[in-house]
């Protein structure tokens, strides 16, 4: 139902998300992230162009890594959600808690600024 | 109108859930960002019931109703011969205490109250039910 590709770019770890997450999905992306934080990544970005749906419990697997994201200096940023998708973020204020951008080439620039 | 669909109490079906709802409103609703709204609310519903309610037994049944009036709201139903779960008495925990505590759960009942215009319980012929409704212009 969800399927996580991992590719390297510039010293960032890319996560492209395609497919949908929901409670019984959700455990892959906890997965992908947590092999990311295991290998060492500062910077992660997450693709989620390809995401078509996501429920709370994939909402809850980004908040679950906030603190732990602060605490090793690692930053996550992620870009090309459709607008239902993005509305979800919305609905419950979580836009202005993670970083999330349009286009990857703004999520780089903006990742390339927050490990600065 | 009137749709109907029965679903095992295993995660694994969230999806046919899904596709039922998109298959039943696709001529009621035109927007993308409204339909996914209504499909990410009983989800959540069901999804809570599936684990909370019915330990993700597959042998446990709901029944997902969806009634599309001529004039009016969009409602739903799910009917659970289990007890229900009233999200109305939940208290939803701050964002930034999950944040704080890494809680993965915790956020389904705000999205839920969000996005539906009602959410109320009933009793029907000795089986709970949960019916939601939603204004859609």
């Amino acid at each position: 139902m969800v399927q996580i590709k991992r590719l390297q770019e510039d010293g960032a770890d890319i996560l492209a998300v395609v497919g949908e997450i929901d409670a019984s999905s959700s455990i892959e992306l906890d997965l992908a992230i947590a092999k990311s934080v295991g290998e060492g990544f500062k910077k992660i970005l997450v693709d989620c162009s390809a995401l078509e749906y996501i429920s709370s419990a994939g909402l809850g697997v980004f908040m679950s890594y906030i603190e732990e994201f602060r605490d090793k200096g690692i930053n996550m940023v992620m870009f090309g959600m459709k607008e239902k998708v993005i509305n979800t973020f919305q609905i419950l204020g979580l836009a202005d808690l993670l970083h999330i951008r349009e286009s990857k080439q703004d999520a780089k620039k903006l990742l390339h600024e927050l490990s600065a | 109108m009137s749709y109907r669909h029965k679903i095992g109490c295993s995660l694994e079906n969230l999806k046919g859930i899904r596709d039922f709802i998109r298959k039943s409103l696709r001529t009621h609703v035109s927007s993308e960002v409204v339909m996914n709204e209504i499909i990410l609310a009983l989800d959540e519903m069901c999804s809570n019931l599936m684990i909370h309610a019915h330990h993700c037994n597959p042998d446990h049944f709901l029944e997902l109703s969806i009634d599309v009036p001529t004039k009016g709201s969009l409602i739903f139903e799910i009917t659970d011969d289990g007890e229900m779960f009233d999200i109305n008495k939940f208290h939803e925990p701050e964002i930034g205490n999950l944040v704080h505590e890494k809680r993965k759960g915790g956020l389904g009942i705000r999205l839920v109250k969000s996005i539906m215009d009602g959410v109320e319980y009933l009793n029907r012929d000795g089986r709970f039910v949960c019916r939601l409704t939603k204004q859609v212009s």
